[in-house]
């Protein structure tokens, strides 16, 4: 049983279609390792249940022609599932049962792949370690008491501790690609636009895009070439041929164009960082790609940029939690007593700071001031990456400026803790496709990850790259099941 | 330039959330360290810069204005904390 939680998806939905395997077999399996996993607090909500009746389905009618046949996944509980509770980490919304379902997770659903459950985040993905759920923290897999990252904290932590076979996340500002980092996993942002927005409880619009995480590169191109689609229930979705990206994998890499961006050599970065840049920067040349260096001066405005923009459209899109039609409701002597009430006891203290900022910088007086000028800046910092892509295909850099870091460690200082996002944020900020692949480990054996950033639409050269890369690193996760009941 | 009490007072009632005196405090701290970090963009001159509203660069798209879902009424009122048969339901809101 224990083995078949360690497959790679691609190796799964091999099995399965070779029959060596039933869908059963494998829901059974995640099942089981979900259900002895409980101290990593991955979960939010459980669907073991209903997962291994449908999985019984698949095998009484299988269609082996889907991309994922059978194949049991937890999803981030930021993806709203049709009759199945979806909290986004929030206690406003711990009651929450909504009656439509996500286009990103109907895409999977579609292709074959079942609902095993609802994994935990960071309150309504604010966060860099998952100490903003409402739900708990979540243990990294790595070692007791560390963070997995955030926002996508709890699947990170299900995938690297194989109670997942794959996970979807959500990425504003790093929240796929940064705890991909902190486990020892892979984790993708695509280009805004490529996966809808529908049914994804909204953070900030401009920034919030969906993505996979896995365990290796190919299973992540599995995954993307499902849940990327064209949706007209999104504005902003994007009409542009996807490739298939799986089947167009390649480790061929030669001659491709990679920059090497000097201001990511930030102050007081780790030595340990610094030296995995030049390993990796080693790999890729081993690979076959030419290494340029390459500027992109408005890098330090980033962050500062991002805590403007995303607060902003996060206060305006938290406006709808009211108590009237639906989640928590604390009872009031008026309606506006009611709603500041509701307001006050539902979102956590995260995610009221992020409100008052957001609400601040919109404020009368204050609007050209903070959030015009933070438009600017992110035209600027758009356009230092539309430069750099004149020269280079895509963009090497670390994913974080440290490994995962100890519970508790960082959450009473917010402003440290926004330092975590600063190679990442960057990347949501001019819409790019990143991915973040393990590449090393630091001094206490935490992993370490590299990012690669694409041109826009073009998360196949980032897939690639990747790809070829990892088969030079090959990273392997040390995990002792130490959580294991 | 430091946010006061006084100023985290009025945010907070524009975003309707109901503050203790206690926390209105510490929030004052936190924000006024979150803004000293976000000075920095002050560093740029940015007056002949378009701002960027939106990274998707495509035209809103239209659509035709008919009904699309079926009577989903009670789907709709399913999840609302107090309602009756028709309506969500608030405090009385006249006198």
């Amino acid at each position: 049983m224990t083995e078949i939680t360690s497959l790679s998806l691609f190796e799964l939905i091999e099995n399965i279609k070779e029959k060596k395997i039933s869908s059963n077999e494998v829901a059974k399996s995640f099942v089981y390792r979900s259900e002895k996993s409980k101290k990593l607090n991955a979960y939010v909500t459980e669907n073991f249940e209903n997962c291994l009746k449908l999985s019984k389905e698949f095998d009484n009618k299988p269609n082996f022609d889907l991309k994922l046949p059978g194949i049991p996944i937890a999803v981030k509980d930021l993806f709203c599932t049709n009759e199945v509770r979806t909290t986004a980490g929030s206690n406003i919304l711990n009651n929450f049962v909504p009656s439509y379902e996500s286009t990103v997770t109907q895409n999977i659903w579609n292709q074959g792949g079942i609902l095993l459950g609802k994994l935990n985040c960071d309150e309504f993905a604010m966060g860099s370690s998952n100490e903003t759920s409402f739900f708990g923290n979540v243990q990294n897999p790595i070692a007791k008491d560390l963070v997995p990252g955030g926002s996508s904290g709890g699947s990170s932590s299900a995938l690297a501790a194989n109670l997942t076979p794959v996970t979807i996340g959500t990425d504003t500002g790093g929240s796929i690609r940064q705890p991909a980092s902190f486990t020892g996993t892979v984790g993708l942002k695509p280009t805004y636009g490529s996966c809808s927005r529908y049914g994804i409880v909204a953070f900030a619009s401009s920034l919030d895009q969906a993505g996979p995480m896995s365990k290796d590169v190919k299973d992540s191109s599995i995954l993307l070439e499902v849940i990327s689609s064209f949706d007209k229930k999104d504005s902003t979705s994007i009409d542009f041929k996807r490739n298939n990206y799986s089947s167009e994998l390649t480790k061929n890499i030669k001659g491709i164009k990679i920059g090497i961006p000097k201001e990511y050599r930030v102050d007081g970065m780790p030595d340990e960082i610094e030296s995995l840049w030049k390993k990796g920067i080693e790999y890729a040349k081993d690979c076959g790609a030419e290494i340029i260096d390459i500027s992109l001066p408005h890098t330090s405005y980033a962050l500062p940029t991002y805590y403007i923009v995303a607060p902003a459209e996060a206060s305006s899109n938290l406006a709808r939690y009211d108590g009237v039609k639906y989640g928590l409701r604390s009872s009031g002597e008026s309606l506006i007593d009611m709603y500041e009430k509701t307001r006050s006891e539902g979102f956590g203290e995260e995610v009221k700071r992020r409100i008052m900022i957001g609400t601040y910088v919109l404020s009368s007086g204050y609007y050209d001031a903070y959030y015009l000028k933070a438009q600017k800046v992110r035209q600027l910092i758009k356009q230092d990456f539309d430069q750099a892509y004149n020269k280079v295909d895509a963009i090497l850099t670390p994913s974080t400026p440290s490994s995962a870091f100890k519970i508790g460690e960082k959450s009473n200082d917010p402003v440290s803790m926004y330092l975590n996002d600063i190679f990442t944020v960057p990347v949501n900020l001019a819409g790019l496709p990143g991915i973040s692949i393990p590449a090393g480990t630091d001094k206490n054996n935490y992993p370490l990850g590299l990012q690669i950033i694409g041109k826009p639409f073009d998360e196949q050269t980032v897939l690639n790259i990747a790809y070829s890369m990892e088969e030079k690193i090959n990273y392997k996760n040390n995990i002792t099941d130490w959580w294991m009941e | 330039m430091t946010i006061d009490l006084k100023t985290v007072k009025h945010i907070s009632k524009l975003a309707r959330i109901s503050l203790e005196e206690k926390k209105a405090e510490k929030l004052a701290n936190d924000m006024n360290s979150i803004f000293e970090f976000i000075e920095k963009l002050n560093e740029l001159k940015t007056e002949n810069v378009e701002p960027l509203t939106s990274i998707a660069e495509t035209a809103l798209r239209f659509r035709e204005d008919k009904i699309t879902s079926d009577n989903i009424r009670e789907k709709i009122l399913k999840n609302s904390p107090e309602k009756n048969d028709d309506f969500f339901v608030v405090p009385k809101v006249v006198e």
